[in-house]
């Protein structure tokens, strides 16, 4: 037999490796940031955050008396809006994946989808931030305008010590309704479900602690609507309030978050 | 290159639901090679998208893996510029333009703005096509689009799930063009499809699977090759005769085709011999690809005993 050379081009082709660099962060963020607001009713959402507010704003200058033309009344109102529509923008960032189908090229082009997710959580947080901003100075325009047609004083009542308490309350909110979309999986649903724990179950929460007096005591540590309205209340100061929220947030966010996204990670994306 | 090892994908029985307890992909082997498209066949609900979903991570196997170039697809650090999907043209935002899809596709990769119009071009997508929102697009509009999304990132690797769905004539024509080109400069393409006829003039390799097994896979032509020879002559009735003379068993089939599992060389030979005159002699390819596809995948049809 005569030998042979075997050609090297018959060994093991090694894969061009493409340098390709790991997916920055900060560039999924701005993607989430962008699909949140990229669609006919992300964009109106965003609209109606914006002109709710100024309208809420200037129905307190017609209508409130002028012992109410203070900034904390603009805020109020002006903020509003925002603790029902922010809500449903956390949820639909991350439902619509799910109910639109979009997820089929968002997580091939990001197979991590604790990543995605993360890139979401970061992108709401920073709409509530800029939002509960937004609030804050159309409130002081309102109030600047509404002292000065009402020729009182401009009052302005609300101190570095309730305003980040205001912006807390509006991220739980935010919070609550992300962690139902991570949940449920499903615009409809989550949507749903946000006003049932937002609007039946502090009713049903709030007569059980009526007719139950041992429930009376429990309730501020399970009901997260009580500690929602103590922070836009800017009434969160002990630490047993702060506590309470804690408690409430575990129960409704961290927990609940936890088990949706060891679900999320393995589940079927169809 | 895409290796599929062993792949399997089961229901937990305990679950809920329809698929509970049900075995959608079982055992499935098999690779896509460099410059050569593969056909992914098989009836509907064998398991073709499910393999598929695995490959790029939409869905957990539950056992065996699938690698492409070697590395699993999750590991991939940006999977966009290595690999191009297209699962369901249909999975899509429908409020969002056609243009934006791909603006957040290429962002997403890192990709410049520039290389999206250069992407509607290639798809012909007009830019007032690309204005408008996806929900009024077309079948064929969002499979062009989803082609779009899946070449955005240059890739040197495609996975597609029923690309040619909805596409009009030429725009198969133009899939077809685009798929074999791609081949030719060395990527890797996997093409699942029931169309048959679309599969037999593109693929350069099968794989069939059936009720989630392989039940044949291998070059086309290996393949069609079991699948014998049609002749037709003025004479059919003359021709089939001689072929039994000749101790080859043939078929007379109604629209006056003779059909056997002899080659072409061997017909002509008889057909020669008996002085029959052929007008059309060729490997039973047209045919060969269905017959074989009913036959392959025929306990699995729903129709019954097709084959």
């Amino acid at each position: 037999m005569t030998a042979m050379t075997i050609p090297t081009d018959t060994a093991q082709v090694t894969p061009v490796r493409r340098t390709a660099r790991p997916i920055p962060t900060s560039q999924l963020v701005r993607v989430e940031l962008r699909k949140m607001f990229d669609t006919r009713s992300g964009f109106w959402m965003l609209v109606s955050i914006g002109v709710l507010s100024a309208i809420a704003a200037g129905s307190v200058v017609v209508f409130a008396p002028d012992s109410d033309i203070t900034y904390a009344t603009f805020v109020r109102a002006s903020g509003f809006p925002m603790s029902v529509i922010l809500p449903m923008i956390a949820i639909l960032a991350v439902t619509s994946e799910w109910s639109q189908r979009s997820g089929l090229t968002t997580f091939t082009l990001v197979p991590s989808r604790g990543r995605v997710i993360g890139a979401k959580g970061i992108a709401t947080v920073l709409v509530g931030l800029g939002s509960v901003a937004l609030a804050f100075a159309v409130g002081a325009l309102g109030n600047l305008a509404g002292s000065a047609l009402a020729g009182v004083d401009t009052v302005w009542d609300v101190s570095w010590s309730i305003a980040p308490q205001i912006v807390l309350g509006n991220l739980v909110g935010m919070a609550i309704g992300f962690t139902l979309g991570v949940v449920m999986r499903n615009s409809a649903a989550a949507i749903v479900g946000y006003f049932v724990v937002s609007l039946v179950m502090p009713g049903i929460l709030v007569l059980l602690a009526q007719v139950r007096s041992w429930f009376e005591d429990l309730q501020p540590w399970i009901d997260w609507n009580y500690t929602q309205v103590e922070l836009f209340e800017g009434a969160t100061n002990t630490g047993e309030e702060w506590a309470m929220l804690g408690s409430t947030t575990m129960i409704w966010i961290v927990i609940p978050l936890i088990v949706g996204l060891l679900f999320l990670r393995r589940s079927e994306v169809k | 290159m895409i290796t599929v090892e062993s792949l399997t994908r089961r229901y937990p029985s305990t679950g809920s639901g329809r698929r509970a307890g049900f075995t959608a992909v079982d055992s499935v082997s098999f690779t896509a090679q460099p410059g050569r498209v593969t056909g992914f066949l098989g009836p509907n609900g064998a398991g073709k998208s499910t393999t598929m979903r695995v490959m790029v991570g939409l869905t957990v196997p539950t056992s065996g893996s699938a690698t492409i170039n070697g590395e699993r697809f999750a590991d991939l650090p940006n999977p966009g510029l290595e690999v191009g999907v297209l699962l369901d043209a249909s999975a899509q935002h429908a409020g969002r333009t056609g243009r934006e899809i791909l603006a957040v596709a290429a962002a997403t990769m890192g990709l410049p703005d520039s290389r999206v119009d250069e992407m509607l071009e290639l798809v012909s997508l007009t830019p007032t096509e690309a204005k408008r929102r996806v929900r009024h697009y077309s079948l064929g509009m969002r499979q062009r689009l989803g082609i779009a999304t899946a070449l955005l990132g240059d890739p040197r690797v495609l996975i597609l799930d029923e690309p040619a769905n909805g596409l009009d004539p030429a725009g198969i024509r133009w899939m077809r063009d685009l798929l074999t080109g791609f081949a030719s400069r060395g990527g890797t393409v996997l093409l699942s499809s029931h169309l048959l006829h679309e599969i037999e003039v593109i693929a350069d390799d099968l794989v069939v699977i059936g009720n989630g097994r392989i039940v044949a896979s291998g070059t086309k032509d290996e393949l069609l090759s079991a699948a014998g020879t049609l002749a037709r002559s003025t004479s059919p009735r003359d021709l089939a005769h001689a072929l039994e003379e000749a101790g080859v068993p043939s078929t007379l089939a109604g629209d006056g085709s003779v059909r056997t599992d002899a080659d072409p060389a061997r017909v002509g030979a008889v057909a020669l011999t008996a002085g029959i005159a052929l007008t059309e002699l060729r490997s039973a390819e047209g045919a060969g690809l269905e017959d074989m596809f009913l036959s392959l995948t025929a306990d699995t049809q729903r129709e019954g005993a097709a084959a």
